[in-house]
């Protein structure tokens, strides 16, 4: 029945799902002609031989270059105030031109990834965990569990993010530690929702069974019987919220609860300087916005690969 | 069928119950002294006492909820500490103008994503499938400020063809506060654009691999029958219902436009409260946002049995 | 409602009427290839054969042999990576591969209709039946009402009683049967000239689905279509079809008259798959099925030579280096084999007799189980007041249709779902838990399972060595050296290879997945040992391999089974008593010969009638009439009353459920006819030659 669909997020096309784009009998034929069963090597080949994977991973990996060695390459230093050169157009000594304060846009646009990059993976990961550990909960334990941590699931997803995240920023002031558990706490309940979904879908095989009758633990079933089975989905899920937490992070930089100044942050910058665009002053803009949407662009590539290849 | 419409309900009162107590509770742990953040840093230390009291700031914790449930259920809503006025009008202001602006979102973004998703799906694996799929990933990357800033600029500041301020002023006639809105909902279109019509493409494609869709090509139906009458009715079922899921990221978008395009929204209004430490109206303002997702997730699940017959009562015939 | 003339001329298509002769289907050389990975693989080569008007052609075949292939290629319906490489195809005279998009829509509409397997699936499930019916008519230039009507006139031909009703719900509220029903009456709303049939009855029950090809037969002869049956089932070809041809890795290794292929088979391959089927007379004690060595090569092979030769005990060098060419056996009889004549005396694979002598005589009750009942939420009643008891040493068979209660039978006994209160359930006269948590580890060793479904029963991210090492690690308390020899004990049990044990069940045949289930079940040494339809999901040459390890596995380690199957043939060879279900009652009990033979009850009576066998077409066919009840709903007094072709006048039938008697020693019946009397009732209608009716 309907009765928790609004708990089963979507999302994604189940990553179990062995219906290609091809249709069921293509699918059945193609995998049995004589084609070998997907080991884990042979996905990581595919993987990396899709140019959407390519384009993708480059771009990560391009700035958490700039995130670990930024310091060393950048031109300038992000805090260095040149207020004599304030609002400069790009040219051969300011790339990327300078802000009000005369910094040098490019070096901060560079130094920019550090901290997001630092926030998304740990915030991300932490969610993940906590996420997996609820969902495989309510999936399997079902009952009273799946209902009153339904509820509470519900009742987070109900609050927006920026609210949730403004009042722990206000409680614990604005840190990077603040942010990280802000932001994987919100991430909990929204990847418990797509881990549950995933274990109904195993809930009714038989090897659940099985090993009931073998006597095992609830904690062993879970963990050593079902979760291997939904890794894939975990696996699609953790890659598409680490692009919805680069957005929520800049989104929060923006709204003045995330990095806070003088430290060079793209949303941050934005909210800075975007007045400057009525006169004219466009690149103090553009370059941070490039930034976050390229960073963003290249997650969501690589989910999109992963996904085509947990698909084949 | 009754009985599970009264569970739904039960269920849906209790999550109700729970956000009550989280913003309640949040509420509480936050610093800063009621008293304090509304006669100011300046006022003395008496005066203050003397307001906290008043407001009734020391009673138990519990006191204090019981009191503040019974005033929302009787729509009061408490006084805003900043505005020394009661709460909601502001809220019920701020409300309709939100609806306003998410309407025009949805009007706008329901039929171009299914459209695109279906689109997509129709031409599987071909460039037109790729483009769709690309651009709607690449336009729910860009966080609402980024687009909201450039369309402002592009739009409102060089090309000065739409207004950049989302409020048409007291008293604008309907189609003013139209081309008012039509920016700040772009943006929230670009977020949804991308999820509405992958799930369109999914639901789509699941349907033309079906086999019903088979045995209406065998029976020597026209491509456009079979997919009007036979695709379309079930793959845009999953579709519908998860749109009213939506309502999280587009309240969430609305923090934002509102935010920046000064729109006096319910967004607006809790950030301008949040900033302002104003708790009654934060408190007011979230509860209000809980309670329209809560019914916007109901109203999905009511669709869906509506529109899918084998969620209807029903079980097998002999 | 045959071809209309008038129609015919409109769209062009050569009527029956008009004097187009030929044959329906025409099917010269062809070859199928799916392109993977850029490359061609062929899935069918070189297969030609045609359907006359009027007749039924069966094509045989195991998965992946690409029977359903050839269907799909008939109505230009072959996925995208897919194409017709060689040959042509003829149906009425057209070429359905070079037509345009409105021809072949105009094929479909008036030529070709099919019907496959899931009748559930095969019907939208947004739109009301009697719509998608009317929806044919429509296309064939009828108005709405007309249609309408016309729909309604065709499910009454297909013998749904209530056509207006029907007419109106949505697929997923109809029986599989009726639904099935409305599929065919779609097919045949256009009344085409070829009727292809891909496993329409797979998914029925037995009783419904002697029904269903009955109506088959029926219509056939009304509308004059030839009909095109695709099954991996025998003995429905047989029943069905005039002529047949058998399908094996994409090629077709034999062709002629059903009967005399089945009678008289001249290729190894044939010779090999008709060994594999238990038949009247073939028992577990005295003999054991033959199988065929090795696997069917996969789709897209690409081997030289006959495709059979790496399993044919009569292949030679000639065999391997050249394709054998069609050799006439016969009368419009051909087969593919260099050594036709030598088929009919094709070596045994497997030898035909068992060593040690059985020792006869069941021990003592093992398992009992009283006033078993399970009502399900919505008062559905799976079991109603079950009495049983499972003897040591034996092999119970629990027959049953769907609704029967024999899942939740099983499943209650293992613990996996609870009974309702008042049920006892005891093993070794010990009364056993109602929930397997709460079972202590001697418990759960004494009782194990052995799934139909190995996909869903083996966790596919284990490994084969971990999948049967877990109940020697916690059942068995064994580790270390133990625990190495105990596995390597099993694996040559069960025929597995050590090279097995680092694969994934995704990485392993039906057959092999399903050994290392049974290497699991029987691992910790169990007494008990359910076997739900253990052979139901793999194909006959697998089916028989397993079925004999099962027989070799119970003399050896001595271990009673609960035998679960729909198959009557798998049945009677195997067990040794037989329960038969029927809307969670126990309707008989038995030895195994004794029910089968007769005197049996009616429900029994109509099962065994209703089940095709290769041995030969029943005289006393009983068909049943309606579907099987729901269990929700059951039929006061005997619950089989609305359909038992048996039932007394006098009302009992209908007022007071009969009780469970002892007509003769060991044998149970619940009817109020006595078993005496039941005996003289069915012995007067059995044919006089046969000893039976199965």
């Amino acid at each position: 029945m309907a009765e928790s669909h609004f708990l089963d997020e979507p999302g994604l096309p189940s990553p179990a799902d062995p219906l290609g784009p091809l249709g069921p009998e293509a699918a059945a034929v193609a995998v049995t002609v004589a084609v070998p069963v997907m080991r884990g090597q042979t996905r990581w080949r595919l993987l990396l031989r899709r140019p959407t994977f390519g384009v993708g991973a480059g771009i990560l990996l391009f700035w958490v270059i700039c995130a670990i060695f930024g310091h060393a390459f950048a031109p300038d230093n992000p805090l260095a105030q040149q207020l004599l050169s304030a609002n400069a157009a790009p040219s051969g000594s300011h790339w990327f031109g300078t802000d009000p304060l005369g910094r040098d846009v490019l070096s901060r646009v560079i130094v920019g990834a550090r901290d997001i990059l630092v926030i998304t993976p740990l915030a991300t990961v932490l969610g993940t965990i906590g996420g997996t550990a609820l969902g495989l909960a309510m999936g399997y334990f079902g009952g009273a569990i799946d209902l009153i941590a339904g509820r509470l699931v519900e009742a987070v997803l109900a609050i927006p993010a920026v609210i949730i995240a403004f009042l722990f920023v206000v409680a614990l002031g604005p840190s990077t530690t603040t942010l990280i558990i802000v932001i994987g706490l919100i991430f909990t309940p929204l990847i418990a929702r797509t881990v549950r979904a995933a274990v109904l879908t195993e809930r009714n095989l038989d090897y659940l069974s099985s090993a009931r009758l073998l006597g095992e633990n609830p904690v062993r079933i879970m963990f050593g019987e079902i979760l291997p089975n939904v890794m894939p989905a975990i696996l699609v899920e953790f890659t598409v919220r680490l692009g919805y937490a680069v957005f929520t992070v800049a989104t929060l930089s923006f709204l003045g609860f995330g990095v806070q100044p003088p430290t060079p942050d793209w949303g941050a910058d934005i909210a800075a300087n975007y007045s400057g665009l009525l006169a004219g002053y466009w690149w103090q803009t553009l370059f941070p916005a490039l930034a976050i949407a390229s960073l963003v662009t290249a997650v969501n590539l690589i989910t999109d690969a992963i996904e085509q290849v947990l698909n084949a | 069928m009754v009985t599970f419409l009264a569970r739904r309900l039960g269920l849906m009162v209790l999550t109700l119950w729970i956000i009550s107590l989280i913003v309640f509770f949040a509420g509480q742990i936050l610093p800063g002294d009621p008293g304090r953040a509304i006669l100011g840093p300046f006022a003395a230390k008496s005066a203050v006492q003397v307001l906290d009291t008043q407001l009734g700031v020391n009673r138990p914790l519990l006191t204090r909820y019981l009191s503040w449930v019974s005033g929302l259920l009787h729509g009061n809503m408490g006084t805003s500490y900043s505005y020394r006025t009661a709460v909601e009008p502001f809220i019920r202001a701020a409300l309709i103008n939100s609806v306003k602006l998410a309407l025009l979102a949805f009007v706008i973004v329901v039929p171009l994503g299914i459209l695109g998703g279906v689109i997509a799906a129709l031409n599987v694996g071909r460039a037109v499938d790729r483009i769709i799929s690309v651009t709607g990933l690449s336009l729910s990357a860009m966080p609402e400020f980024v687009t909201g800033i450039v369309l402002i600029v592009v739009f409102g500041v060089e090309l000065k063809v739409l207004p950049v301020t989302a409020s048409a002023g007291a008293g604008a006639g309907d189609l003013t506060q139209f081309r008012h809105l039509i920016l700040p909902a772009i943006p929230l279109v670009f977020i949804l654009f991308g999820y509405i019509a992958r799930m369109a493409r999914a639901g789509t494609i699941e349907a033309l691999n079906s086999d019903y869709a088979r045995t209406a090509v065998l029976k020597g139906l026209p491509r456009v029958t079979v997919i009007r009458r036979h695709i379309l009715r079930n793959s845009l079922l999953p579709t519908i219902t998860v749109i009213a899921t939506q309502t999280g990221y587009l309240i969430g978008g609305l923090v934002v436009v509102e935010t920046l395009f000064n729109y006096q929204g319910i967004g607006n209004l809790i950030f301008k409260a949040a900033t302002a430490k104003d708790f009654p109206m934060l408190e007011a303002g979230v509860l209000v946002i809980g309670v329209v997702y809560v019914l916007a997730t109901l109203a999905a699940d009511l669709l869906l049995i509506a529109l899918n017959p084998r969620l209807r009562a029903g079980g097998q015939d002999g | 409602m045959s071809s209309d003339p008038s129609t015919s001329e409109a769209t062009g298509v050569p009527g029956i009427e008009t004097t187009a002769p030929g044959p329906a289907l025409e099917v010269s050389h062809m070859d199928i290839v799916y392109r993977v990975r850029g490359q061609d693989r062929l899935a069918l080569r070189d297969v030609s054969f045609s359907i006359a008007r009027g007749e039924s052609y069966g094509l045989v075949g195991e998965s992946g042999s690409g029977k359903s292939t050839v269907a799909l290629a008939l109505v230009r319906y072959l996925p995208r990576n897919g194409r017709v490489s060689a040959g042509t195809i003829s149906i009425n005279g057209q070429d359905p591969l070079s037509m345009g998009k409105s021809a072949l829509r105009d094929l479909r509409m008036h030529t070709v209709s099919m019907v496959y397997q899931e009748p559930g699936r095969a019907l939208n499930p947004s739109l009301r039946v009697g719509r998608q019916i009317a929806e044919v008519f429509e296309l064939a230039g009828a108005s709405s009402g007309e249609a309408t009507q016309s729909a309604e006139d065709m499910l009454r031909k297909v013998q749904i009683s209530d056509p207006g009703r029907v007419m109106r719900r949505y697929p997923h509220e109809l029986s599989g049967g009726m639904a099935q029903r409305a599929v065919i009456a779609m097919a045949l709303a256009s009344s085409p000239s070829l009727l292809i049939l891909d496993e329409p009855t797979t998914a029925l029950d037995a009783t419904v689905e002697a029904e269903v090809l009955d109506l088959v037969a029926a219509l056939r002869h009304e509308f004059q279509t030839s009909v095109l049956f695709i099954s991996h089932n025998l003995a429905v070809i047989a029943k069905m079809c005039d002529r047949v041809g058998v399908l094996y890795a994409g090629d077709l290794v034999e062709e002629g008259p059903a009967r005399q292929v089945f009678d008289d088979p001249r290729h190894p391959y044939t010779v090999g798959l008709l060994r594999c089927i238990p038949r009247r007379g073939q028992r577990k004690d005295s003999d054991r099925l033959d199988t065929i060595p090795g696997f069917q090569p996969a789709t897209g092979h690409t081997l030289k030579g006959c495709v059979f030769a790496p399993r044919c005990a009569l292949a030679q060098d000639r065999c391997r280096e050249s394709d054998p060419p069609f050799f006439e056996v016969g009368e419009l009889r051909t087969s593919r084999c260099f050594f036709h004549d030598q088929a009919p005396d094709l070596p045994r694979a497997t030898p035909v007799s068992v060593a040690t002598l059985r020792e006869h005589g069941a021990g003592e009750p093992l398992v009992v189980v009283e006033h078993l009942s399970k009502t399900f939420g919505g008062g559905v009643r799976a079991l109603a007041d079950i009495d049983l008891a499972i003897r040591q040493g034996e092999t119970l068979g629990l027959v049953g249709e769907s609704g029967s209660g024999k899942t939740t039978l099983a499943r209650v006994l293992l613990g996996l779902t609870g009974p309702d209160p008042g049920a006892v359930v005891t093993l070794d006269g010990k009364p056993l838990s109602p929930d397997a948590r709460r079972r202590p580890r001697e418990t759960l060793r004494a009782l194990q399972i052995v799934f139909q479904n190995p996909d869903s029963a083996l966790n596919r991210r284990h490994t084969v060595r971990s999948l049967i090492s877990r109940p020697l690690v916690r059942l068995a308390g064994l580790s270390g050296q133990a625990l190495r020899d105990r596995l390597a004990e099993l694996i040559a049990s069960v025929r597995l290879e050590d090279r097995h044990l680092a694969l994934r069940p995704g990485q392993l045949s039906g057959g092999l997945k399903q050994r290392v289930a049974i290497a699991r079940a029987f691992g910790a040494g169990p007494e008990v040992v359910v076997c739900d339809e253990p052979t139901s999901a793999l194909d006959v040459s697998v089916q028989a391999a397993i079925l004999n390890l099962l027989a070799d596995l119970q003399k050896a380690e001595r271990v009673t089974y609960l035998f679960i199957s729909h198959d009557l043939g798998l049945v009677r060879y195997l067990s040794d008593r037989i329960v038969v279900l029927y809307l969670g009652r126990v309707m008989e009990v038995g030895p195994a010969e004794t029910v089968f033979a007769g005197p049996h009850h009616p429900y029994t009576e109509a099962l065994f009638s209703a089940v095709p066998t290769l041995d030969g077409e029943r005289p006393d066919r009983i068909r049943l009439q309606g579907e099987i009840p729901s269990a929700a709903d059951p039929p006061s007094g005997c619950v089989f009353h609305t359909r038992c072709p048996r039932r007394l006048s006098t009302g009992v039938c209908e007022s007071t459920e009969p009780p469970l008697l002892e007509g003769e020693p060991g044998h149970l019946t619940r009817c109020h006819i006595p078993l005496a009397e039941l005996r003289i009732i069915q012995r007067n209608k059995s044919a006089p030659s046969q000893g039976g009716s199965l």
